[in-house]
Protein backbone atom coordinates (compact mmCIF):
# COMPACT_ATOMS: atom_id res chain seq x y z
CA UNK A 1 0.00 0.00 0.00
CA UNK A 2 1.12 3.64 -0.72
CA UNK A 3 2.02 5.23 2.25
CA UNK A 4 1.34 8.64 1.16
CA UNK A 5 -1.24 9.81 -1.06
CA UNK A 6 -0.82 9.47 -4.76
CA UNK A 7 -2.02 13.61 -5.18
CA UNK A 8 -2.17 15.35 -1.60
CA UNK A 9 -2.92 18.46 -2.83
CA UNK A 10 -5.87 17.94 -5.65
CA UNK A 11 -7.28 21.17 -7.32
CA UNK A 12 -10.97 21.11 -5.94
CA UNK A 13 -13.74 22.70 -7.96
CA UNK A 14 -16.63 24.19 -7.35
CA UNK A 15 -19.78 21.81 -8.22
CA UNK A 16 -21.73 23.00 -11.53
CA UNK A 17 -25.87 24.11 -10.41
CA UNK A 18 -27.69 20.80 -11.31
CA UNK A 19 -30.85 20.79 -12.57
CA UNK A 20 -33.72 18.74 -10.96
CA UNK A 21 -35.20 15.84 -12.63
CA UNK A 22 -36.65 12.56 -11.97
CA UNK A 23 -33.86 9.98 -12.51
CA UNK A 24 -34.85 6.66 -12.08
CA UNK A 25 -33.49 4.38 -9.30
CA UNK A 26 -34.13 1.43 -11.56
CA UNK A 27 -33.56 1.18 -14.97
CA UNK A 28 -36.24 1.28 -17.23
CA UNK A 29 -34.83 -1.54 -20.07
CA UNK A 30 -37.94 -0.47 -21.64
CA UNK A 31 -37.18 3.76 -21.93
CA UNK A 32 -37.44 5.08 -25.44
CA UNK A 33 -36.77 8.12 -24.05
CA UNK A 34 -33.37 9.41 -25.48
CA UNK A 35 -30.79 9.54 -22.78
CA UNK A 36 -28.58 12.37 -22.96
CA UNK A 37 -24.72 13.89 -21.78
CA UNK A 38 -26.48 15.70 -18.69
CA UNK A 39 -28.33 12.40 -17.09
CA UNK A 40 -25.21 10.06 -17.52
CA UNK A 41 -23.17 13.23 -15.65
CA UNK A 42 -25.66 12.97 -13.40
CA UNK A 43 -24.97 9.14 -12.39
CA UNK A 44 -21.11 9.83 -12.08
CA UNK A 45 -20.57 13.08 -10.80
CA UNK A 46 -21.18 13.06 -7.26
CA UNK A 47 -18.90 9.83 -7.34
CA UNK A 48 -16.20 9.96 -4.42
CA UNK A 49 -12.55 9.81 -5.69
CA UNK A 50 -11.04 7.08 -4.56
CA UNK A 51 -8.17 8.71 -2.30
CA UNK A 52 -9.69 12.50 -1.09
CA UNK A 53 -12.92 13.25 0.00
CA UNK A 54 -14.30 15.48 -3.21
CA UNK A 55 -16.26 13.91 -5.87
CA UNK A 56 -15.44 13.21 -9.51
CA UNK A 57 -17.00 16.62 -10.43
CA UNK A 58 -15.28 18.89 -7.82
CA UNK A 59 -11.92 17.70 -8.63
CA UNK A 60 -12.67 17.36 -12.63
CA UNK A 61 -11.83 14.13 -13.29
CA UNK A 62 -15.02 14.12 -15.42
CA UNK A 63 -17.17 16.57 -16.98
CA UNK A 64 -20.31 16.71 -18.97
CA UNK A 65 -18.65 17.32 -21.96
CA UNK A 66 -16.16 14.30 -22.09
CA UNK A 67 -19.44 12.46 -22.24
CA UNK A 68 -20.64 10.70 -25.66
CA UNK A 69 -23.61 9.21 -26.47
CA UNK A 70 -25.20 7.88 -29.15
CA UNK A 71 -28.96 6.19 -28.56
CA UNK A 72 -29.58 4.68 -31.95
CA UNK A 73 -26.50 2.81 -31.32
CA UNK A 74 -27.17 2.51 -27.42
CA UNK A 75 -23.43 3.68 -27.22
CA UNK A 76 -21.86 5.70 -24.37
CA UNK A 77 -18.19 6.50 -24.06
CA UNK A 78 -16.58 8.28 -20.71
CA UNK A 79 -13.52 9.96 -21.10
CA UNK A 80 -11.84 11.05 -17.73
CA UNK A 81 -8.75 12.82 -16.65
CA UNK A 82 -7.11 11.84 -13.28
CA UNK A 83 -5.44 14.84 -11.27
CA UNK A 84 -1.81 13.26 -11.74
CA UNK A 85 -0.53 11.75 -14.74
CA UNK A 86 1.35 8.58 -12.62
CA UNK A 87 -1.95 8.05 -10.61
CA UNK A 88 -2.20 4.31 -9.96
CA UNK A 89 -6.00 4.98 -8.92
CA UNK A 90 -6.81 5.28 -12.53
CA UNK A 91 -8.25 1.88 -12.95
CA UNK A 92 -10.01 1.98 -9.65
CA UNK A 93 -12.00 5.12 -11.11
CA UNK A 94 -12.06 4.02 -14.37
CA UNK A 95 -13.95 0.40 -12.60
CA UNK A 96 -16.43 2.80 -10.80
CA UNK A 97 -17.63 4.75 -13.64
CA UNK A 98 -18.26 1.32 -15.13
CA UNK A 99 -20.32 -0.11 -12.34
CA UNK A 100 -22.18 2.66 -11.75
CA UNK A 101 -23.26 3.20 -15.36
CA UNK A 102 -23.97 -0.70 -15.38
CA UNK A 103 -26.02 -0.21 -12.57
CA UNK A 104 -28.02 2.66 -13.83
CA UNK A 105 -28.03 2.37 -17.59
CA UNK A 106 -30.38 0.32 -19.45
CA UNK A 107 -28.47 -3.55 -20.00
CA UNK A 108 -28.34 -2.71 -24.27
CA UNK A 109 -26.10 0.33 -23.61
CA UNK A 110 -22.32 -0.63 -24.30
CA UNK A 111 -19.89 1.41 -22.78
CA UNK A 112 -16.37 2.20 -23.38
CA UNK A 113 -13.97 3.97 -20.38
CA UNK A 114 -11.02 5.76 -21.31
CA UNK A 115 -8.40 8.11 -19.86
CA UNK A 116 -8.58 11.18 -21.97
CA UNK A 117 -5.56 11.41 -24.26
CA UNK A 118 -2.69 12.84 -22.75
CA UNK A 119 -3.59 12.59 -19.43
CA UNK A 120 -2.01 9.16 -18.52
CA UNK A 121 1.76 7.36 -18.22
CA UNK A 122 0.49 4.29 -19.14
CA UNK A 123 -2.87 5.67 -20.86
CA UNK A 124 -3.24 2.31 -23.35
CA UNK A 125 -2.41 0.04 -20.85
CA UNK A 126 -5.17 1.51 -18.93
CA UNK A 127 -7.75 1.82 -21.55
CA UNK A 128 -6.82 -1.63 -22.57
CA UNK A 129 -7.51 -3.04 -19.02
CA UNK A 130 -10.56 -0.93 -18.47
CA UNK A 131 -12.26 -2.12 -21.42
CA UNK A 132 -11.56 -5.55 -20.66
CA UNK A 133 -14.57 -7.47 -19.79
CA UNK A 134 -13.00 -10.44 -18.65
CA UNK A 135 -10.28 -8.56 -16.17
CA UNK A 136 -13.11 -6.13 -15.26
CA UNK A 137 -15.53 -9.43 -13.74
CA UNK A 138 -12.61 -10.89 -12.19
CA UNK A 139 -12.36 -7.53 -10.22
CA UNK A 140 -15.17 -7.27 -9.73
CA UNK A 141 -15.13 -10.42 -8.00
CA UNK A 142 -12.86 -9.30 -5.48
CA UNK A 143 -13.86 -8.07 -2.40
CA UNK A 144 -11.71 -5.69 -1.24
CA UNK A 145 -12.16 -3.86 -4.93
CA UNK A 146 -16.07 -4.14 -4.78
CA UNK A 147 -15.50 -2.43 -1.08
CA UNK A 148 -13.53 0.13 -2.22
CA UNK A 149 -15.93 0.67 -5.34
CA UNK A 150 -19.14 0.61 -3.36
CA UNK A 151 -17.75 3.29 -1.37
CA UNK A 152 -16.85 5.14 -4.15
CA UNK A 153 -20.23 5.26 -5.22
CA UNK A 154 -22.08 5.51 -2.08
CA UNK A 155 -22.77 9.31 -2.34
CA UNK A 156 -23.81 9.22 -5.99
CA UNK A 157 -27.14 7.17 -5.61
CA UNK A 158 -28.49 10.67 -4.05
CA UNK B 1 -20.14 -24.74 -53.78
CA UNK B 2 -23.56 -25.26 -52.51
CA UNK B 3 -23.27 -23.08 -49.29
CA UNK B 4 -22.77 -19.65 -51.27
CA UNK B 5 -25.50 -20.68 -53.74
CA UNK B 6 -28.15 -21.13 -51.84
CA UNK B 7 -30.18 -18.60 -49.58
CA UNK B 8 -29.44 -19.90 -45.84
CA UNK B 9 -30.95 -18.69 -43.24
CA UNK B 10 -30.22 -18.83 -39.34
CA UNK B 11 -33.13 -19.83 -37.62
CA UNK B 12 -33.89 -19.94 -33.47
CA UNK B 13 -34.82 -23.38 -32.60
CA UNK B 14 -34.75 -22.19 -28.93
CA UNK B 15 -34.35 -19.96 -26.27
CA UNK B 16 -32.52 -21.35 -22.90
CA UNK B 17 -32.83 -19.62 -19.69
CA UNK B 18 -31.14 -21.16 -16.39
CA UNK B 19 -28.59 -19.57 -16.07
CA UNK B 20 -28.41 -16.04 -13.58
CA UNK B 21 -25.59 -14.54 -14.59
CA UNK B 22 -23.93 -14.21 -17.94
CA UNK B 23 -23.32 -17.43 -19.79
CA UNK B 24 -19.36 -17.67 -20.46
CA UNK B 25 -18.86 -20.65 -22.62
CA UNK B 26 -20.85 -23.29 -24.62
CA UNK B 27 -19.28 -27.38 -25.04
CA UNK B 28 -21.23 -30.04 -26.83
CA UNK B 29 -20.27 -33.44 -25.61
CA UNK B 30 -18.69 -35.36 -28.85
CA UNK B 31 -20.08 -38.93 -28.14
CA UNK B 32 -23.19 -37.02 -28.82
CA UNK B 33 -22.59 -35.77 -32.34
CA UNK B 34 -23.99 -39.16 -33.69
CA UNK B 35 -27.76 -39.02 -35.06
CA UNK B 36 -28.93 -42.16 -32.71
CA UNK B 37 -27.68 -40.64 -29.50
CA UNK B 38 -29.59 -37.58 -27.75
CA UNK B 39 -27.05 -34.44 -28.29
CA UNK B 40 -25.38 -32.89 -25.03
CA UNK B 41 -23.85 -29.52 -24.36
CA UNK B 42 -22.48 -27.78 -21.02
CA UNK B 43 -22.73 -24.24 -20.23
CA UNK B 44 -21.06 -22.20 -17.61
CA UNK B 45 -21.25 -19.08 -16.15
CA UNK B 46 -20.27 -15.95 -13.89
CA UNK B 47 -23.17 -17.66 -11.85
CA UNK B 48 -20.87 -20.18 -10.59
CA UNK B 49 -22.24 -22.86 -11.87
CA UNK B 50 -22.57 -25.32 -14.83
CA UNK B 51 -25.28 -26.59 -16.62
CA UNK B 52 -25.93 -29.10 -18.67
CA UNK B 53 -28.49 -29.66 -21.67
CA UNK B 54 -29.52 -32.88 -23.40
CA UNK B 55 -32.05 -33.05 -26.44
CA UNK B 56 -35.17 -34.80 -25.35
CA UNK B 57 -35.88 -37.26 -28.39
CA UNK B 58 -39.68 -37.04 -28.82
CA UNK B 59 -40.08 -33.26 -27.69
CA UNK B 60 -36.64 -32.40 -29.76
CA UNK B 61 -35.80 -29.47 -27.40
CA UNK B 62 -33.07 -29.26 -25.24
CA UNK B 63 -33.52 -29.50 -21.03
CA UNK B 64 -31.82 -28.93 -18.41
CA UNK B 65 -30.50 -32.15 -17.20
CA UNK B 66 -27.84 -31.63 -13.96
CA UNK B 67 -27.10 -28.26 -12.58
CA UNK B 68 -23.45 -28.48 -11.71
CA UNK B 69 -22.82 -26.17 -8.47
CA UNK B 70 -21.70 -25.89 -4.65
CA UNK B 71 -18.32 -26.58 -6.20
CA UNK B 72 -16.90 -23.78 -7.81
CA UNK B 73 -16.65 -20.37 -5.70
CA UNK B 74 -16.26 -17.83 -8.30
CA UNK B 75 -17.17 -17.54 -11.70
CA UNK B 76 -16.82 -20.27 -14.11
CA UNK B 77 -14.93 -19.50 -17.46
CA UNK B 78 -14.39 -22.23 -19.73
CA UNK B 79 -15.57 -25.69 -20.01
CA UNK B 80 -14.33 -28.71 -22.52
CA UNK B 81 -15.71 -32.47 -22.76
CA UNK B 82 -12.70 -35.20 -22.79
CA UNK B 83 -12.53 -37.11 -26.45
CA UNK B 84 -14.86 -39.81 -25.20
CA UNK B 85 -17.45 -37.33 -23.53
CA UNK B 86 -16.73 -39.29 -20.59
CA UNK B 87 -15.49 -36.08 -18.44
CA UNK B 88 -16.10 -32.45 -18.35
CA UNK B 89 -13.26 -29.92 -17.31
CA UNK B 90 -14.75 -26.80 -15.92
CA UNK B 91 -12.13 -23.93 -15.35
CA UNK B 92 -12.55 -21.23 -12.80
CA UNK B 93 -11.56 -17.88 -11.75
CA UNK B 94 -11.15 -19.42 -8.24
CA UNK B 95 -8.27 -20.98 -9.30
CA UNK B 96 -9.17 -24.75 -9.85
CA UNK B 97 -9.96 -26.92 -12.46
CA UNK B 98 -12.92 -29.00 -11.90
CA UNK B 99 -13.20 -32.44 -13.18
CA UNK B 100 -16.46 -34.02 -13.07
CA UNK B 101 -17.84 -37.23 -14.46
CA UNK B 102 -21.04 -38.34 -15.41
CA UNK B 103 -22.20 -41.52 -12.44
CA UNK B 104 -25.74 -42.94 -13.79
CA UNK B 105 -26.96 -39.60 -14.36
CA UNK B 106 -25.50 -37.59 -11.78
CA UNK B 107 -22.07 -35.50 -12.26
CA UNK B 108 -19.75 -36.08 -9.69
CA UNK B 109 -16.66 -33.67 -9.34
CA UNK B 110 -13.88 -36.39 -9.37
CA UNK B 111 -10.78 -34.11 -9.21
CA UNK B 112 -9.92 -30.50 -8.70
CA UNK B 113 -6.69 -29.32 -10.55
CA UNK B 114 -4.92 -26.56 -7.95
CA UNK B 115 -1.84 -24.87 -8.98
CA UNK B 116 -2.61 -21.91 -10.71
CA UNK B 117 -2.37 -18.29 -8.80
CA UNK B 118 -5.52 -16.40 -10.16
CA UNK B 119 -8.15 -16.82 -12.14
CA UNK B 120 -7.64 -19.92 -14.76
CA UNK B 121 -9.09 -18.80 -18.05
CA UNK B 122 -9.40 -21.86 -20.29
CA UNK B 123 -8.94 -25.44 -20.41
CA UNK B 124 -8.47 -27.76 -23.29
CA UNK B 125 -7.82 -31.68 -23.68
CA UNK B 126 -5.57 -33.05 -26.36
CA UNK B 127 -7.08 -35.48 -29.09
CA UNK B 128 -6.70 -38.69 -27.14
CA UNK B 129 -7.38 -37.29 -24.22
CA UNK B 130 -4.05 -37.93 -22.63
CA UNK B 131 -3.46 -34.72 -21.50
CA UNK B 132 -5.14 -31.08 -20.36
CA UNK B 133 -4.22 -27.64 -20.51
CA UNK B 134 -5.28 -25.05 -18.69
CA UNK B 135 -4.14 -21.31 -18.29
CA UNK B 136 -4.87 -18.09 -16.76
CA UNK B 137 -3.98 -14.20 -15.61
CA UNK B 138 -0.58 -15.64 -13.98
CA UNK B 139 0.53 -16.10 -17.10
CA UNK B 140 1.62 -19.43 -17.27
CA UNK B 141 -0.09 -22.51 -19.20
CA UNK B 142 -0.01 -25.98 -16.92
CA UNK B 143 -0.19 -29.14 -18.91
CA UNK B 144 -1.54 -32.07 -16.82
CA UNK B 145 -1.07 -36.27 -17.66
CA UNK B 146 -4.88 -37.97 -17.70
CA UNK B 147 -3.84 -40.94 -14.72
CA UNK B 148 -5.90 -44.16 -13.71
CA UNK B 149 -8.40 -43.48 -11.66
CA UNK B 150 -9.19 -39.69 -12.41
CA UNK B 151 -5.66 -38.55 -11.13
CA UNK B 152 -4.12 -35.59 -12.66
CA UNK B 153 -0.21 -34.92 -12.76
CA UNK B 154 0.67 -31.71 -13.52
CA UNK B 155 3.29 -32.34 -15.98
CA UNK B 156 5.30 -29.01 -17.35
CA UNK B 157 3.74 -25.38 -15.99
CA UNK B 158 5.18 -23.15 -19.42
CA UNK B 159 6.41 -20.03 -18.80
CA UNK B 160 6.95 -17.19 -21.49
CA UNK B 161 3.36 -15.26 -22.05
CA UNK B 162 4.28 -11.71 -20.20
CA UNK B 163 0.87 -11.13 -19.54
CA UNK B 164 -3.01 -13.18 -18.65
CA UNK B 165 -3.06 -15.88 -20.95
CA UNK B 166 -6.54 -16.08 -21.98
CA UNK B 167 -6.94 -19.25 -23.87
CA UNK B 168 -5.22 -22.76 -25.12
CA UNK B 169 -6.12 -25.13 -27.35
CA UNK B 170 -4.58 -28.34 -28.40
CA UNK B 171 -4.31 -29.12 -32.59
CA UNK B 172 -7.02 -31.33 -33.38
CA UNK B 173 -4.63 -34.36 -34.36
CA UNK B 174 -1.13 -33.48 -33.00
CA UNK B 175 -0.06 -33.31 -29.50
CA UNK B 176 0.73 -29.30 -29.74
CA UNK B 177 -0.62 -27.03 -27.82
CA UNK B 178 -1.72 -23.43 -28.52
CA UNK B 179 -1.78 -20.26 -26.29
CA UNK B 180 -3.14 -16.99 -26.58
CA UNK B 181 -2.17 -13.67 -24.45
CA UNK B 182 -3.09 -10.19 -23.31
CA UNK B 183 0.36 -9.65 -24.50
CA UNK B 184 -1.34 -9.97 -28.14
CA UNK B 185 0.97 -12.99 -29.17
CA UNK B 186 -0.50 -16.50 -29.58
CA UNK B 187 2.60 -18.85 -28.72
CA UNK B 188 2.77 -22.58 -30.00
CA UNK B 189 4.35 -25.37 -27.34
CA UNK B 190 5.90 -28.96 -28.41
CA UNK B 191 7.24 -31.29 -26.64
CA UNK B 192 9.97 -34.14 -28.90
CA UNK B 193 8.39 -37.01 -27.02
CA UNK B 194 6.84 -38.28 -23.96
CA UNK B 195 9.66 -37.56 -21.83
CA UNK B 196 10.54 -34.38 -22.80
CA UNK B 197 10.43 -30.73 -21.94
CA UNK B 198 7.92 -29.08 -23.52
CA UNK B 199 8.88 -25.44 -25.04
CA UNK B 200 7.76 -22.66 -26.97
CA UNK B 201 8.47 -23.66 -30.48
CA UNK B 202 7.26 -20.35 -32.06
CA UNK B 203 5.69 -17.20 -31.35
CA UNK B 204 2.95 -15.93 -33.58
CA UNK B 205 2.56 -11.78 -33.42
CA UNK B 206 1.12 -9.42 -35.96
CA UNK B 207 3.58 -10.01 -38.15
CA UNK B 208 3.88 -13.35 -38.25
CA UNK B 209 5.09 -15.41 -41.69
CA UNK B 210 2.58 -17.72 -41.12
CA UNK B 211 -0.74 -15.31 -41.40
CA UNK B 212 -2.84 -15.89 -43.77
CA UNK B 213 -5.29 -13.92 -43.40
CA UNK B 214 -7.87 -11.27 -41.49
CA UNK B 215 -11.26 -10.41 -41.60
CA UNK B 216 -11.91 -7.21 -40.66
CA UNK B 217 -14.77 -4.48 -40.70
CA UNK B 218 -17.86 -7.10 -39.61
CA UNK B 219 -18.05 -6.54 -36.20
CA UNK B 220 -17.24 -3.23 -34.36
CA UNK B 221 -16.61 -4.73 -31.51
CA UNK B 222 -14.98 -7.20 -29.10
CA UNK B 223 -15.23 -10.71 -31.14
CA UNK B 224 -15.25 -13.37 -28.49
CA UNK B 225 -15.77 -16.65 -29.85
CA UNK B 226 -14.93 -18.31 -32.97
CA UNK B 227 -15.44 -21.64 -34.51
CA UNK B 228 -15.21 -23.60 -37.07
CA UNK B 229 -18.11 -26.25 -38.82
CA UNK B 230 -16.52 -29.93 -40.32
CA UNK B 231 -18.07 -28.13 -43.18
CA UNK B 232 -15.80 -25.18 -43.04
CA UNK B 233 -18.51 -22.30 -41.81
CA UNK B 234 -16.56 -20.07 -39.43
CA UNK B 235 -19.19 -18.81 -36.43
CA UNK B 236 -18.35 -15.63 -35.12
CA UNK B 237 -19.94 -13.87 -31.78
CA UNK B 238 -19.31 -10.69 -30.24
CA UNK B 239 -19.72 -8.00 -28.15
CA UNK B 240 -21.77 -6.13 -30.82
CA UNK B 241 -24.50 -8.78 -29.83
CA UNK B 242 -24.39 -10.68 -33.23
CA UNK B 243 -23.56 -13.98 -34.75
CA UNK B 244 -21.91 -13.92 -38.15
CA UNK B 245 -20.73 -16.94 -40.65
CA UNK B 246 -18.55 -17.26 -43.30
CA UNK B 247 -16.72 -19.46 -45.63
CA UNK B 248 -14.07 -19.62 -47.44
CA UNK B 249 -14.48 -17.36 -51.24
CA UNK B 250 -13.56 -19.32 -53.91
CA UNK B 251 -12.33 -15.84 -56.69
CA UNK B 252 -9.15 -17.52 -56.76
CA UNK B 253 -7.62 -13.84 -57.14
CA UNK B 254 -5.63 -14.28 -53.66
CA UNK B 255 -2.58 -16.21 -53.25
CA UNK B 256 -3.94 -18.60 -50.38
CA UNK B 257 -7.40 -18.46 -48.77
CA UNK B 258 -9.37 -15.56 -48.59
CA UNK B 259 -12.92 -15.75 -46.83
CA UNK B 260 -16.36 -14.00 -47.25
CA UNK B 261 -19.05 -13.33 -45.48
CA UNK B 262 -22.13 -15.62 -45.13
CA UNK B 263 -24.60 -14.46 -43.60
CA UNK B 264 -25.16 -11.85 -40.45
CA UNK B 265 -27.95 -12.40 -37.57
CA UNK B 266 -27.32 -8.96 -36.00
CA UNK B 267 -29.24 -8.78 -32.15
CA UNK B 268 -29.11 -12.67 -31.68
CA UNK B 269 -29.23 -11.80 -28.56
CA UNK B 270 -29.90 -8.83 -26.51
CA UNK B 271 -26.52 -8.16 -25.37
CA UNK B 272 -22.68 -9.64 -26.30
CA UNK B 273 -22.52 -13.06 -27.34
CA UNK B 274 -19.33 -14.64 -25.30
CA UNK B 275 -19.61 -18.23 -27.35
CA UNK B 276 -20.52 -19.66 -30.59
CA UNK B 277 -20.16 -23.53 -30.74
CA UNK B 278 -21.07 -25.59 -34.03
CA UNK B 279 -22.74 -29.07 -32.79
CA UNK B 280 -20.05 -31.78 -33.79
CA UNK B 281 -22.71 -33.87 -35.86
CA UNK B 282 -24.21 -33.89 -39.13
CA UNK B 283 -27.44 -31.47 -38.18
CA UNK B 284 -26.65 -27.69 -38.90
CA UNK B 285 -26.80 -26.90 -35.54
CA UNK B 286 -24.84 -23.97 -33.57
CA UNK B 287 -25.37 -23.12 -29.95
CA UNK B 288 -24.67 -19.23 -28.58
CA UNK B 289 -24.65 -18.12 -25.00
CA UNK B 290 -24.58 -14.73 -23.96
CA UNK B 291 -24.13 -11.44 -21.21
CA UNK B 292 -28.18 -12.13 -21.03
CA UNK B 293 -27.64 -15.03 -19.33
CA UNK B 294 -29.52 -17.18 -22.38
CA UNK B 295 -28.01 -19.92 -24.49
CA UNK B 296 -29.87 -20.47 -27.84
CA UNK B 297 -29.66 -23.11 -30.24
CA UNK B 298 -29.89 -22.05 -34.09
CA UNK B 299 -30.04 -24.04 -37.05
CA UNK B 300 -28.78 -23.25 -40.23
CA UNK B 301 -31.53 -23.62 -43.05
CA UNK B 302 -31.89 -23.45 -46.66
CA UNK B 303 -34.37 -21.16 -47.40
CA UNK B 304 -37.11 -22.67 -50.06
CA UNK B 305 -37.05 -21.24 -53.55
Amino acid sequence: MVSGLINANPVVYEKKERQVRSIATIPDEYAVEPIDQQEIFDHIRDIKDPEHPYSLEELKVITEDAIEVDNERSYVRVTFTPTVEHCSMATVIGLCLRVKLMRSLPSRYKMDIRVAPGTHATEAAVNKQLNDKERVAAALENPNLLDMVDECLAPSYG
Amino acid sequence: MELLDGNLELKEIQNLQGHTDRVWSIAWNPATAAADVPAVFASCSGDKTVRIWEASPSTRSWDCKAVLEETHTRTVRSCAWSPSGKLLATASFDATTAIWENVGGDFECVSTLEGHENEVKSVSWNASGSLLATCGRDRTVWIWEVMPGNEFECIEVLQGHTQDVKMVQWHPTMDILFSCSYDNTVKVWWSEDAEGDWSCVQTLGESSKNHLCTLSGYHDRTIFSVHWSREGIIASGAADDAIRLFVESKDGLMNGPSYQLLLKKEKAHDMDVNSVQWFPGEKRLLASGSDDGAIKIWELETLPG
